[in-house]
């Protein structure tokens, strides 16, 4: 018999991420904590960008799903710092990803003291195309269909590809 | 998995309770579950009107970029403008609901947004004009985008552990925007004649909103701690502008800042012209029909 908490985590831990449905919230890292309490489990998640649309439907469906799962007392508690990196995207997630044809992010730059630098070129980055796995990648736009998402092609297959800026 | 992806939309397709993010819809709490309680010592007003000085920005310069939305040159542009603009709303919508919270009144997001009238707004002129052209919004995009960073960047030390976060979170999108506006301005600017002379144009229409940015206002003098000194922004903020002006070939403009009435700017809720027409298009919904709910 598994403790009620663990039950209640895999639950949560399970829930996809409206946007990126292959990924669950806690391969994207944004599932914190769970924690049950005299029959109130409570849920703390973090968002991925300021308006990020999804926290809401996020929110609703682990309520519901808990629910469906018999703990009817459920609080989802917002933690806004530290923020969300690309960095707490696991391992699994990033596998996920890069199945689905889209690469997973770089590590996150290291904020060093002083004025936050400004990058006035075209970032380069050393992303391998997730369909061929070359190297000769090039990002075609700063933003994609989403915030976390920036949009490449492949050089040598000449496919487009999604992107997960690292923050 | 097709069990699961199901699960993703339940809450956009479950019709009994309904939480999607409009006007009417109670979608109004960007601060849901967060500790919102303001610390001993702290004036809970100025607060509260130094969260709306920042979510005004945020929220009147986000709409002006949502308009560029079908009228962006690339469709490219188009998204970066839209996740730019979104950035800036999640931004607005914490800071006018800590607000609420902070002055005791509970109003939420949508009181602020859409039944405050134009002197009651409390974000500098800069972010009211409408854009003539894409020069003109990557020009604005620029100035806006490197002071709120530099601000944002000096908030995260801010006492008021909200506050804190919030700028902590908004760094991290304040550099891509920074970026991506500087980047179009060097690309113009260096580009050909035809453009260079529109950007430095769309710099200088701009550049006499930029002194207002770093003007102490009583607000942040009175949250010693929690609000950061704009004036002391000013070095880093021009030497980031210097910077791409001399890559892009730009002159640096020597411009008188725009006037003020009686000494009182956008912060004391004296604004441009721009922004009545702006809000007529912002609040026209939520005023039309203030209790609409679906």
């Amino acid at each position: 018999m598994v403790s009620t908490v663990t039950a209640a985590r895999d639950i949560a831990a399970q829930v996809p991420d409206p946007e990126l449905p292959i990924l669950t919230l806690a391969d994207l890292g944004i599932l914190r904590d769970v924690r049950e309490e005299a029959g109130t489990v409570t849920v703390t998640i973090t968002p991925t960008y300021s308006g990020c649309p999804a926290m809401r439907e996020m929110s609703h469906d682990l309520r519901h799903r808990l629910q469906q799962a018999g703990y009817p007392e459920v609080i989802v508690r917002t933690e806004l710092s530290p923020p969300w990196s690309s960095d707490w995207i696991t391992e699994a997630g990033r596998r996920k990803l890069a199945a689905a044809g889209i690469a997973p992010p770089n590590p996150a730059h290291r904020r060093v003291a002083g004025p936050i630098p400004l990058t006035l070129t075209v970032r380069s980055r050393t992303i391998a195309c997730p369909q061929c796995g070359s190297l000769r990648t090039a990002e075609t736009a700063a933003f994609s269909g989403t915030a976390c998402k920036a949009l490449y092609r492949c050089v040598e297959c000449r496919e487009p590809f999604e992107y997960v800026k690292e923050i | 998995m097709i069990e699961d992806e199901f699960g993703a939309y339940h809450a956009l397709t479950e019709s009994e309770d309904d939480h999607r993010w409009a006007f009417g819809t109670g979608f109004t709490d960007a601060l849901e579950g967060v500790d919102t309680g303001v610390a001993e010592g702290i004036d809970g007003d100025a607060l509260a009107a130094y969260c709306l000085m920042l979510g005004d920005d945020a929220l009147i310069y986000s709409h002006r970029l949502q308009q560029w939305i079908t009228r962006a040159p690339e469709l490219e542009e188009e998204t970066a403008l839209g996740n730019i603009a979104l950035d800036l709303l999640g931004q607005a919508r914490m800071l006018l609901a800590r607000a609420g919270r902070a002055d005791g009144t509970g109003r939420d997001e949508d009181r602020f947004a859409f039944f405050r009238d134009e002197h009651e707004f409390r974000n500098v002129r800069l972010v009211e004009r409408l854009d003539q052209d894409f020069a003109e919004l990557v020009a604005r995009l620029l100035i806006f985008s490197a002071f709120r960073l530099a601000l944002f960047d000096g908030l995260r030390a801010s006492t008021d552990p909200v506050l804190s976060a919030i700028a902590e979170k908004g760094v991290k999108e304040l550099t891509y925007h920074r970026d991506y506006a500087a980047s179009w301005v060097v690309r113009l600017g260096d580009g050909t004649e035809l453009s260079h002379r529109r950007m430095q144009a769309a710099i200088e229409v701009n550049w006499p909103l930029l002194d207002e940015l770093f003007t102490p206002h009583a607000v942040e003098a009175a949250l010693a701690g929690v609000a950061v000194e704009v004036g002391t922004l000013r070095a880093e903020v021009e030497a980031v502008l210097d910077t791409v002006l001399a890559t892009a070939s730009l002159d640096r403009p020597d411009l008188a800042p725009m006037a003020k009435l009686r000494g009182l700017a956008g912060r004391d809720g004296v604004h441009t012209e721009a922004l009545g027409m702006l809000l007529a298009e912002l609040q026209s919904v939520a005023r039309a029909h203030p209790d609409a709910t679906w």
